[in-house]
């Protein structure tokens, strides 16, 4: 279980630990498809990938926000978290090995709470950054 | 992609649908979509699969994980009524940006209810793309205030 960490000796740059999944596969892209309830066939279905002009399924971009997700609450609890948001910049392609990083960019007190700032970033092996984003942490 | 795509400098979306505001739905949040999601984004904090575990880490029932209120906003009555109210077609739809501001935890059991409206309607790129921006206020059914959602979706004109 994730514990809060003490604020005070949390600084500026410092990474929290990186989340490294197993490569993409299909069947982990129908498993969302089924559990997220989202359908788009862009994401499971080669044959109607076929008629849009791109060379193969792409993952959900929310299944790489819920990866980073868990980034989060495996380093605080989730009742933790205020804020979380991510900019979705390139597709997620089958066999990618994707990494899931944050980044401690500001410290700050706010509503009576110490709050640190991430940067959160999913990448592939090439280091090609598919989501960006941040979320604000509240640790006491 | 596919799709007939419009004129240069020729925007779709009808901006007077700024403001509006679609009728509020509520969702129950089942303990077994919360199992299942968990599988499928590889979970493995027993806390969101584990009764047990979610008891012995305080929380009531098991929680509903930080992106998971998305999920539950597609379990709208017409998941596709503000794409219809646009006129967009959901093949040169690309999702651009999620948010959350959290306010309380949800958990399973919870009956949430969801208030969407869209807040802003924009183009760049001389009307190549369109943005959509959908607020969703998520409240549980003690009237508490859950969470924002806020969702950019773009719209690919050319």
């Amino acid at each position: 279980m994730a514990s809060l960490k003490p604020w005070a000796s949390l600084q500026v740059g410092e990474a929290i630990p990186e989340l490294v999944l197993p490569a993409v596969t299909r069947l982990n892209l129908a498993l969302y498809c089924g559990a997220s309830g989202d359908h788009n066939p862009i994401h499971v279905d080669t044959d109607f990938v076929r008629t849009t002009g791109l060379p193969d399924v792409i993952a959900h971009g929310m299944l790489s926000m819920a990866w980073l997700g868990r980034l989060l609450t495996h380093w605080v609890p989730q009742s933790a978290i205020r804020e979380y948001n991510v900019r979705f910049a390139a597709m997620t392609q089958i066999g990618e090995v994707i990494t899931c990083s944050g980044e401690v960019t500001d410290k700050y007190e706010h509503a009576g709470e110490q709050r640190v700032r991430l940067s959160l970033t999913t990448a592939n092996a090439e280091g090609q950054v598919k989501l960006s984003g941040e979320a604000v942490i509240a640790l006491a | 992609m596919c799709g007939d795509f419009v004129p240069k400098g020729v925007t779709v979306i009808d901006r007077t649908h700024i403001g509006h505001v679609e009728p509020a739905f509520e969702v129950l949040v089942e303990k077994g979509r919360l199992k299942f999601f968990a599988k499928a984004t590889g979970q493995t904090d027993p806390v969101y699969t584990d009764d047990a575990a979610a008891h012995a880490a305080g929380h009531p029932a098991l929680p509903v994980p930080p992106t998971f209120l998305f999920c539950l906003e597609m379990e709208a009555p017409d998941p596709a009524a503000i794409r219809n109210l646009l006129g967009m077609d959901y093949r040169r739809l690309l999702h651009g940006e999620q948010g959350f501001v959290y306010e309380r935890m949800a958990y399973a059991g919870d009956v949430l209810r969801f208030a969407q409206s869209i807040e802003d309607i924009y183009d760049k790129k001389n009307g190549a793309l369109e943005f959509v921006v959908r607020k969703t206020h998520v409240t549980n059914q003690r009237g508490e205030s859950v969470a924002q959602l806020r969702t950019v979706s773009v719209l690919r004109n050319s």
